[in-house]
């Protein structure tokens, strides 16, 4: 009697379960098929229903801690020449100190990806560009050295190339006499993959650093940033940055 | 009868090949700096990523700003009609392309890939000022160029007039242009001010009118032409006049940001605690610049000696360059302002004051852009007709009583 009701209850669970995975089969591709659907493919033009943005929590931001910096310099072969006036410098931590209360703070600073961008508007060849996606980018085959774009960056953000480059990372082309900033790694963010700075400050588990869609209302970015407050730095520039912090 | 005034070439000879190549050793050593910065890469310079803009920007800018100021005298002449200057348009036009020429020079050559001018000349943003400006300095040379046609082409003589006011309104456009290159610049506290635009084209005036009379007395003298005091008395009580509007521009300036609370920081770092800028600032802009040449050009005894003249008008571009020196160089030495009511710190130089130290290369590219520009008056005025014969009192003036 009970090996017979046992057996009944096998039956169900597997026909349940077979039900269950067969349906999920069945979807499955569908709901797959039209995460593909929504990729771009590669000789696809970004557009501008996307745009990525970055949100950084300078509480969980650890005073000390440069892992953002070191995994962006080795993401990019940013090695420097020993020269800290002129190497490149894409992002970098900086420490304030209330100068009224004495309370200090740490964030990490990087190209802002402004919505309007100063370096954009001045640069007189429009090497200094803007993808649809909102990341702000130098076109270093008609960046012409003028450095404007530099005068122009409320963030100081760009780095000029004051020297030869060897060992350059095919990903990240450089070039001696041309101006560069971050790309928000924009050949992981292609590849649905996140900056490496967010990556590394994730795996230090500070999670101090969100990046993703801010036009997607369902994004943990969009989320985060609806609920708490947040700011821009030099906000009374009304660029819309792309990056926010929260904390400061 | 009206009287013609005579133009002629200067004279070869030992003479003026010997000035030539002496001005030309000036253009190759700075040729070969800007070839050793290109080559080496800007690190060789003073400049970083934190003074973007050094040395060979304040030549270049102020080599600009003259040049559209050099033009004045030609202006004077044939827009506002006083004919006393009519025999010095045609140098004020040859001055003013040879000194935006060698300006550009300098500009190009510290470019971080000059070998890419194509590109800039190929594509342009409408958006930037800058790509304007490549526009607006391509085109006073042209413009200038057909204006100095116009003048000494006979037939072409009635069309002078029109000419003329065309350059005149052209210049005022494109030192609008240089003066906002600073003034639409945003992010930095030394500049983001409309006042920039008018304030360099009072400077322009000033810078270009000190050079033009230099060049003027070298040129007579050199050539052994007579130069009367009508006209270089004229000349100096002119650039009196400009050096006070540049003071008066200068003032509001710093009047206004000392008002505005926001920019104290700025202002105390020019005016008070910023070491060398401070001290351009006062000795060398206001004082040895500006007041010290006033005087000289207003007294009795030095306003008539042409010795005193020279000296002063030698004074106004030393105060020129030290005001664009404070203006480029100090406008970066000050941080951004990125956290109002924080101290800053980073690897990168945020929240100090940003170091400078003038490099030899960027000097020595400085100033092989005013060789540039010298070298084509000497050239230009030795193919065609660009000096008067005389510029005696009584050709000047014919009314003059000697």
């Amino acid at each position: 009697m009970s090996d017979s009701a046992n057996i009944d209850t096998y039956r169900r669970r597997f026909l349940g379960g077979t039900a269950t995975a067969l349906a999920g089969l069945s979807v499955a591709p569908g709901v797959f098929l039209h995460e593909v659907a929504r990729a771009r493919p590669a000789d696809e033009a970004v557009t501008s229903d996307v745009r990525w943005g970055m949100l950084i929590d300078t509480n969980k931001c650890a005073n000390g801690c440069n892992d953002c910096v070191t995994a962006c310099n080795e993401e990019h072969g940013l090695t420097g020449h020993g020269r800290p006036e002129t190497d490149a410098q894409w992002i970098r931590k900086v420490e304030l100190r209330d100068k009224q209360t004495g309370h200090t703070q740490s964030l990490p600073l990087l190209c802002q990806h402004c919505e309007h961008p100063p370096c954009v508007d001045v640069c007189p060849t429009g090497a200094s560009f803007k993808r649809a996606d909102g990341i702000v980018l130098v076109d270093k085959h008609i960046c012409i050295g003028c450095r404007y774009c530099m005068m122009a960056c409320p963030y100081k953000a760009r780095s000029f190339i004051h020297e030869d480059l060897q060992d350059q990372l095919p990903h990240a082309p450089r070039g001696k006499g041309t101006v560069e900033s971050c790309t928000f790694c924009v050949h992981r963010v292609d590849n649905d993959r996140t900056p490496a700075c967010v990556e590394a400050c994730t795996a230090e588990n500070h999670n101090a650093m969100v990046f993703g869609d801010i036009n997607d209302p369902d994004s943990d970015i969009s989320k985060q940033l609806k609920q708490h407050s947040s700011r821009q730095i030099r906000a009374d520039l009304d660029l819309n940055t792309g990056v926010r912090y929260r904390g400061i | 009868m009206k009287q013609q005034i005579q133009f002629r070439e200067i004279d070869g000879g030992m003479r003026f090949y010997s000035l030539l190549g002496f001005i030309g050793l000036f253009v190759l050593a700075g040729l070969g700096a800007a070839y050793f910065m290109e080559h080496n890469g800007h690190h060789v310079t003073g400049m970083t990523n934190q003074i973007i803009w050094g040395t060979p920007h304040v030549f270049a800018v102020f080599l600009i700003v003259a040049a559209s100021g050099a033009l004045n005298v030609a202006s004077i002449s044939s827009v506002f009609g006083k004919t006393p200057y009519k025999p010095l348009a045609r140098l004020s036009g040859l001055l003013a392309i040879a000194l935006l020429v060698g300006g550009l020079a300098v500009l190009v050559l510290d470019l971080g890939r000059p070998d890419r001018l194509i590109v800039a000349m190929t594509y342009y943003n409408f958006k930037s000022i800058f790509a304007w400006n490549i526009i607006l300095y391509i085109g006073f040379i042209a413009i200038v160029a057909v204006y100095i046609w116009m003048m000494m082409e006979r037939r072409m003589n009635h069309f002078t007039k029109l000419a003329g006011l065309f350059a005149f309104i052209w210049r005022l456009i494109l030192t609008t242009g240089t003066g906002s290159i600073f003034g639409f610049l945003v992010a930095r506290e030394a500049y983001d001010a409309a006042l920039m635009a008018p304030m360099f084209i009072i400077m322009s005036f000033s810078f270009g009118l000190a050079i033009f009379i230099l060049v003027l007395m070298a040129a007579c003298k050199w050539s052994d032409r007579p130069l009367g005091n009508l006209i270089v008395y004229r000349l100096k009580n002119l650039l009196g006049v400009f050096i006070a509007s540049v003071l008066y521009f200068v003032m509001v300036y710093h009047l206004t940001n000392l008002y505005i609370t926001e920019h104290h920081g700025v202002e105390r770092f020019i005016l008070l605690d910023g070491g060398v800028y401070t001290n351009l600032f006062w000795f060398v802009q206001i004082l040895l610049g500006s007041l010290v040449p006033l005087a000289l050009l207003y007294h009795p005894a030095t306003g008539k000696s042409r010795g005193w003249i020279g000296i002063a008008s030698l004074l106004v571009i030393i105060g020129g360059l030290a005001q664009m020196y404070i203006i480029i160089i100090g406008g970066q030495a000050y941080p951004l302002e990125l956290f109002p009511g924080m101290e800053v710190t980073s690897s990168f130089f945020d929240g100090g004051i940003n170091a400078y130290v003038p490099s030899l290369p960027e000097v020595v590219l400085g100033v092989g852009g005013i060789a540039i520009a010298l070298a084509a008056v000497v050239i230009g005025t030795r193919v065609l007709g660009f000096l008067p014969v005389s510029l005696a009192d009584d050709q000047v003036d014919p009314h003059h009583a000697a």
